[in-house]
């Protein structure tokens, strides 16, 4: 038996002269959570209803369970999806509405009606059978378009935007929801979003996407730590970039000017000498110290800064800092044992540091795709 | 201050005046009238009787009233078979073109009804439009006798009558959200099951809406049975249409409309039943 539940070969779209996809090649493992993330417009969705089969791709195939979909209509596919606003039928009841699919496959009633209560009652809304959609709030409506779509059995799971349409708080407790849901079932879930926080919480592997192509997939850690190019790192996350001159690259380390300071590191990334680089230090691995504070100056990755501007966030704060060579940076700054006063004033002179090996070394222009 | 209050005093109930005048009170003559005795040589008796109503279940005037029915029906049944399919296809035109091809199903309505059934004449006739062309292309060899039968008047009810069934369906289906086809779709409901489950029942309100605006003017359009169906054609429109202008029998021609208002009634009863208020069309 394939591991893969889904393989997509090269596949090219384009609507109205306009490319949208450029060669996509994916697979997908069998009853894992992966999330197609990327800014709107980014050619997603339109991955996600290739899938579905509600468009066909111009060139390239696609293998679902091994079986190519190229004659395959989405009404015949293994697949279901829940919609980004829901897309209930509003003139039938929460009961019918879950029980349509199977009326579909010509499921004799009997059979229906327990199945139907059975995935109800997986997402709490066995009391809501009898309800129409438009009596039940938002979380609720989108409970309902979980269960339709998973009371078929399909053999992967499709959502557009599932969360969009719910507020802040419940938008984190459906996050979980669904994560559980999914590795209960073991059903191979493709999410799409542009919620970068939504798609490291919830995923295995994560799919980043950007002006048709993918840029990266790989597990939410090593995106957010590893990304594989500047596109990447600024879509996940916040992201500082330090200005970069290779002095000399050699097959295991790297000897780079950053910002005006000369350091040694090691070449993680095999980048050549005539490469252009930058290199990315994320806000929450900055330290900030008040001038004071330091006793030992000669500290390779210590710069001085100026504080412009503190942003108190709860948790953290924020600093927008300028390095004295121009650049700005994001520092978050947690209260912890060490810093319980974390006080600064704008226009002080600070030490901002990053401890060696945190940083991660980019190649200024995307690199091709890495699949 | 007192000024105003005069002044929202009369807009709010310059309605009721209307209704008044307009509705009410033609109606309660209409009612009292139907419920008069009818002498030859005078409209109307000031007597009390129930002979209006009496001669309308006679049998025939209720073969008449079936024959309308009938009538009525089919013409709405046409009707919905070419329009739904062409409303559905206005919504699927790019937006466009979409709001110039509505005005096209509008703009023949500017020429008079009257002046169109005569137009219509002139295509149907034995040496006119319809049988020169399929004579010429060889489908018949003898001209059809359309006119002065039935099918030349569900031609011209179905032709005058068809805007009051493209139009409130477009506007219905406008609002059907596509995204609710798709679902269908993804669920493995095929194309006559998505129909017959998802878009037909979705589109209800337009077709209540579309039979209410076409079956009781294909019973009452009495000139289009008078010029396209010749004598022999004689429904409901045409006898109340005779009993106030030429037999001048107006408590008969009343009881006569009045059965009809009561059939339009119920109609429009078995729609507010039949469909919640968030669906209703605005009539």
């Amino acid at each position: 038996m394939n591991d893969n539940i889904i393989e997509i070969r090269h596949v090219s779209k384009s609507f109205g002269g306009q490319q949208v996809l450029f060669d996509i090649s994916l697979t997908i493992q069998r009853g894992e959570f992966l999330t197609l993330l990327g800014p709107s417009g980014c050619g997603k969705t339109t991955l996600l209803r290739l899938l579905s089969g509600f468009e066909k791709p111009e060139s390239g195939e696609i293998f679902i369970d091994g079986k190519n979909m190229a004659q395959v209509p989405a009404n015949q596919r293994h697949v279901n999806t829940v919609f980004q606003s829901y897309a209930l039928f509003p003139h039938m009841t929460v009961l019918e509405n879950v029980a349509f699919g199977l009326r579909c496959q010509k499921i004799p009633t009997e059979e229906i009606i327990p199945r139907v209560m059975n995935i109800l009652a997986t997402v709490r809304l066995e009391k809501f059978a009898d309800r129409k959609p438009e009596s039940l709030s938002g979380g609720q409506q989108q409970r309902v378009a979980i269960a339709r779509a998973l009371v078929n059995r399909p053999l992967v799971l499709l959502l557009d935007e599932p969360m969009s349409a719910l507020d802040y708080r419940l938008r984190k407790n459906m996050q979980i929801e669904l994560k559980a849901l999914q590795r209960k079932l073991g059903i191979t879930f493709i999410c799409v979003t542009h919620d970068q926080e939504e798609a490291l919480a919830m995923s295995d592997r994560v799919a980043i996407m950007e002006h048709g192509e993918v840029m990266q997939v790989g597990t939410p850690r090593e995106v957010y730590e590893e990304p594989s190019n500047i596109t990447v790192a600024e879509f996940v996350g916040e992201a500082n970039f330090l200005k970069t001159k290779i002095l000399e690259a050699s097959a295991e380390s790297l000897h780079v000017e950053i910002e005006g300071k000369a350091l040694r590191l090691t070449n993680r990334r095999h980048i050549t000498q005539d490469q252009k680089v930058v290199t990315l230090v994320r806000p929450e691995d900055l330290k900030v110290w008040s001038i004071n504070e330091v006793t030992n100056t000669e500290i390779i990755t210590m710069y001085q800064a100026t504080v412009e501007e503190v942003v108190y966030k709860g948790s953290t704060v924020d600093l927008i800092v300028r390095l004295n060579s121009g650049t700005k940076l994001l520092a978050s700054e947690f209260f912890d044992e060490d810093d319980e006063n974390l006080e600064y004033k704008i226009g002080e002179t600070v030490w901002v540091e990053w401890y060696p090996g945190w940083e991660v070394v980019l190649p200024e222009l995307p690199e091709e795709l890495q699949e | 201050m007192h000024k105003d209050n005069v002044f929202k005093y009369l807009t709010i109930n310059s309605v009721y005046l209307w209704l008044i005048l307009f509705s009410i009170c033609p109606l309660t003559l209409v009612v009292i009238c139907s419920f008069l005795q009818h002498t030859p040589d005078q409209l109307f008796v000031w007597k009390f009787t129930l002979a209006n109503y009496k001669t309308l279940l006679t049998p025939i005037y209720l073969k008449v009233f079936w024959r309308s029915l009938q009538l009525a029906f089919w013409v709405t049944v046409l009707c919905l078979i070419i329009g739904y399919p062409f409303a559905y296809f206005l919504t699927q035109l790019p937006s466009k073109i979409k709001g110039l091809m509505a005005l096209f199903v509008i703009i023949p309505f500017w020429t008079s009804s009257l002046l169109r059934s005569y137009a219509i004449i002139t295509i149907i006739q034995a040496h006119g439009l319809l049988n020169t062309f399929l004579i010429k292309i060889g489908v018949i060899d003898q001209p059809l006798q359309l006119l002065y039968t039935n099918t030349a008047v569900i031609i011209g009810l179905v032709y005058n009558l068809l805007p009051f069934v493209v139009l409130p369906l477009f506007s219905n289906m406008e609002k059907l959200d596509r995204r609710l086809i798709d679902a269908a779709r993804d669920l493995g409901a095929n194309g006559p099951t998505t129909f017959l489950r998802i878009i037909l029942p979705l589109t209800k309100s337009g077709i209540y809406s579309a039979i209410m605006l076409t079956f009781l003017p294909a019973m009452t359009l009495f000139y289009i049975p008078d010029l396209l169906g010749g004598a022999k054609s004689l429904l409901l429109g045409n006898v109340i249409q005779t009993q106030f202008l030429s037999a001048e029998n107006w408590p008969l021609g009343s009881a006569l409309s009045l059965t009809l208002t009561v059939v339009m009634s119920l109609l429009l009863w078995f729609y507010f039943r039949s469909t919640p208020r968030s669906e209703r069309e605005a009539l």
